[in-house]
């Protein structure tokens, strides 16, 4: 209990806030709509599983929008040829993974710090796309979106596979031998070392992996509209940053659980819509979500200052 | 007579249990080079805090220039004219030389407008001042490490320093910068300047001090006359105000030593119970140059426990971060159970069960976040876990049988490495180690920081390890601990092996090999 005593203050705070949703606002829980927005937020929490997996090892990538646009583009223009799914999903993955091993390479390889060379391949990657796609947008044949189910079912399938993702690297962090070398590195990369531990092979395969979910998720956005907005990625790292931060995974590495990142996210995504239902003004949105960030972020920096005591 | 520079009445210092200055004094005379000796740990680094204001004492008096000071602070220290400058010389590398004085010695506003010729000659000045040939604009990157070693000394002269603290000068000189260095301090001596000079190296106390003062356990054991050639100076200082036991005869290197060590090792730790076995590990010719040793011949045999001795630097850790595959040889070879061998990384020495507890276990140890029985487990995943997943419940079987092994008192498996004491930590530490199953078991500096009860409970430990056929290779700066476990006991110096001693060897002969006594005149 008192161990995941910050996950759980996150998952009050949301509880407090459904709860008030359903006293004031009751028609936020209108099915359709609540789906809708479930699905749309469903490629945020793929691209918040692989940054969790990339603050616990005490790196950070700021690239990850960049990522998904050129993964988006990759994919998007394959399934314009008319190519199955699944190759425009295996596709995308490879291209995200690509570009997830060039910043490993780069951070772990070479032991450049993570924030300047992801800050670089962002404006890289989002300069080259913007030369080369013109800020063009690519029509999606008619099969693609839904995967060719119903909307209701495309959804829903779009949620579960979020949540099942999560769930799955949820017990990969816990059970594989694997998942505890990303904790041990992000707390101590020497001790792990010494312990016959690669850090530098941990932190490629944890940039790998990140750059892998954002093409997942890429393919899981363009799925959901009938065209492919180059720029759809724009904002996600800050979004899977925060959701990240706001579920009590430590920046300092070594510390952090997943689903408490399902509930940040949660929470964070909430805020906009519950505005809306509410009647308060939609702009208060960035500053409601900055105030939520900020307070987790001095939550933690209390809380750590008392263990050192 | 003039009071001296600097008196220190009976200061004492604890760090929690641990009483580093037990009631030293210690006095400093104007134009006097006094060194200051003792072996790792004895007190030495606490003293000079003490003096440049970095600690505060808990008892006893300082007084400078006959005033007595209630509380020095580091830039109190600094207004009375306290300088030290340490091994590593704490420069700014990006900047150039004139703007490391001027950070020194300009008044630390904001507002403060930079007069840059004046700057410039200034610096120029204080480096012709020490007769050193170096430009005010050079970066202080591009210096060797002896000219930013002046670059220090320009810094304390400029701001007027008195006494000038000297911490292991030379030990990245070469002879030559040895000797423009010590024309430096005798000039310094020269112009009425107090230097405190701390040094293992024997015959650099011979060479240039006036005095010195032995510490040891955090006392002050003696303070002595060295016949160096400016007997006429040191008498205006230590003709009067001395402190501790003093006699006028100079004193010989032999009886330095002799002050060094001193005291009887007790029989507190477990006997050696079993022959050695077979040969474990063999050493031929062993060297590394980047890990600065060279010419290691050893023999471990199972069953023994090899005492590495020497000095802070001598060679010890880094022979052990060869055998780990931490930096690995570049020259001699490495046998273990009658095969060469060559370790290129830490997973090469675990797997041809070489097992490595390194010092500091707080950086490179435990995981202070981790459950104890995820660090127990930390070096054997392949092997724990040979399918793809954690078991964890051999993980808590395996964790529980340390625990009540190794006497671990912890409320159980899952309880956070950093909820745990030093020597508890260290046992987890030992049971990471000891769970990979190695046959060849490094231990560096083994009861760092442990508290007596925990240290003899390891002493055991290790010690049945040893009966039950480990080959054990033990570093400890400990003279005691090295003397009462070590089988056999190798001494380093200058990243070599000084001299191959039985166990239960007197103290006065590991620490002359240690210091590189050059004849016996005993």
């Amino acid at each position: 209990m008192k161990r995941y005593f910050r996950e759980l203050s996150v998952a009050a705070a949301l509880f407090a806030l459904l709860a008030g949703l359903a006293l004031f606002a009751p028609n936020f829980y209108e099915p359709a709509p609540l789906l809708s927005r479930f699905a749309a937020q469903a490629p945020a929490l793929v691209v918040a599983i692989g940054m969790t997996l990339v603050i616990i090892s005490r790196q950070i990538d700021i690239s990850v929008g960049s990522q998904f646009g050129v993964c988006a583009v990759v994919a998007g223009t394959l399934a314009a040829m008319k190519l199955p799914l699944v190759v425009v999903l295996l596709a995308s993955v490879g291209t995200g993974a690509i570009l997830g091993a060039f910043n490993g390479v780069l951070i772990a390889g070479l032991g450049l710090p993570s924030i300047v060379v992801t800050l670089a391949t962002m404006v890289t990657w989002q300069e080259a796309l913007r030369l080369g796609q013109q800020g063009r947008f690519i029509n999606l044949p008619p099969g693609m979106q839904w995967m060719g189910l119903s909307q209701v079912g495309g959804q829903r399938a779009l949620v579960a596979l979020a949540v099942l993702m999560v769930a799955a690297f949820a017990w990969a962090l816990k059970n594989l031998a694997a998942g505890r070398h990303v904790y041990a590195v992000g707390s101590d990369a020497e001790a792990a070392r010494l312990a016959g531990i690669h850090p530098k092979g941990t932190t490629f395969g944890v940039f790998v992996l990140m750059g892998g979910l954002v093409g997942l998720a890429a393919v899981m956005n363009i799925v959901q509209s009938p065209q492919v907005d180059p720029n759809a990625g724009g904002g996600l790292e800050l979004k899977a940053i925060a959701a990240a931060v706001v579920g009590g995974v430590a920046v300092s590495g070594g510390r952090g659980n997943l689903w408490g990142v399902f509930v940040g996210l949660l929470l964070l995504a909430t805020i906009n819509p519950a505005l809306t239902y509410l009647h308060v003004e939609a702009y208060w949105e960035k500053a409601i979500q900055g105030l939520v960030i900020l307070l987790a972020v001095v939550a933690d920096g209390l809380r750590s200052r008392r263990g050192k005591r | 007579m003039t009071a001296p520079l600097l008196q220190l009445t009976c200061v004492t210092k604890s760090f929690g249990a641990v009483r580093a200055l037990k009631g030293v004094s210690f006095d400093l005379g104007a134009g006097e080079v006094h060194a200051l000796l003792g072996e790792n740990g004895a007190g030495k680094s606490t003293l000079i805090k003490v003096i440049t204001g970095a600690h505060q004492p808990d008892g006893g008096t300082i007084d400078i220039n006959g005033e007595r000071v209630a509380h020095l602070t580091p830039a109190a220290a600094h207004k009375l004219g306290i300088a030290c400058i340490y091994q590593q010389p704490a420069l700014f590398p990006d900047l150039t030389v004139a703007e490391n004085i001027a950070l020194r010695l300009e008044p630390a506003t904001a507002a403060h407008r930079v007069d840059w010729p004046v700057r410039r000659t200034r610096a120029a000045e204080l480096l012709h001042r020490i007769g050193a040939e170096i430009s005010p604009d050079a970066e202080v990157r591009s210096l060797s490490m002896p000219e930013q070693q002046l670059v220090e000394i320009a810094c304390a002269l400029g701001a007027g320093a008195r006494i000038v603290i000297m911490d292991e000068p030379t030990a990245s000189l070469t002879q030559k910068e040895q000797h423009l260095l010590f024309a430096v301090v005798r000039d310094l001596r020269a112009s009425g300047v107090g230097v405190i000079y701390i040094s293992h190296r024997l015959e650099e106390i011979f060479a240039l001090a006036d005095r010195v003062t032995v510490l040891r356990d955090g006392e002050s054991v003696g303070t002595r006359l060295v016949g160096s050639s400016r007997r006429e100076l040191a008498q205006t200082s230590s003709a009067e105000s001395q402190s501790g036991p003093t006699s006028a005869a100079t004193i010989t290197e032999s009886e330095l030593i002799k002050l060094m060590v001193g005291r009887e090792v007790s029989s507190i730790f477990p006997p050696a119970e079993s022959e050695p076995g077979d040969v474990v590990l063999s050493l031929d010719n062993l060297g590394c140059t980047a890990g600065g040793v060279k010419n290691i011949t050893l023999d471990v045999r199972a069953g023994e426990i090899v005492g590495l001795a020497g000095l802070v630097g001598a060679g010890r850790t880094e022979l052990a971060r060869i055998l780990f595959g931490l930096t690995p040889a570049d020259s001699g070879e490495i046998i273990l159970n009658g095969q060469r061998i060559t370790i290129t990384s830490p997973q090469e020495a675990v797997a041809h069960g070489i097992a490595y507890v390194p010092e500091d276990r707080r950086r490179h140890g435990v995981i202070l976040e981790m459950p104890i029985a995820h660090n127990m487990t930390m070096a054997i995943h392949n092997r724990l876990f040979p399918g793809t997943w954690l078991r964890f419940g051999a993980e808590r079987n395996l964790a529980q049988e340390f625990i009540r092994n190794l006497a671990v008192k912890a409320y159980g498996p899952e309880a956070p490495g950093g909820s745990l004491s030093g020597g508890n930590q260290q046992k987890v530490s030992l049971a990471r180690w000891l769970a990979t199953k190695p046959k060849l078991l490094i231990l560096d500096e083994p009861t760092q920081g442990v508290d007596v009860g925990a240290k003899s409970e390891i002493h055991k430990i290790i010690r049945r390890l040893a009966k039950d056929g480990l080959a054990v290779l033990m570093i400890s700066s400990d003279l005691p601990e090295v003397l009462g476990m070590s089988d056999r006991i190798a001494v380093l110096r200058g990243g070599t092996i000084a001299a191959m001693l039985p166990g239960k060897s007197d103290a006065h002969a590991v620490m002359a090999a240690a210091l590189g006594q050059t004849e016996d005149s005993r």
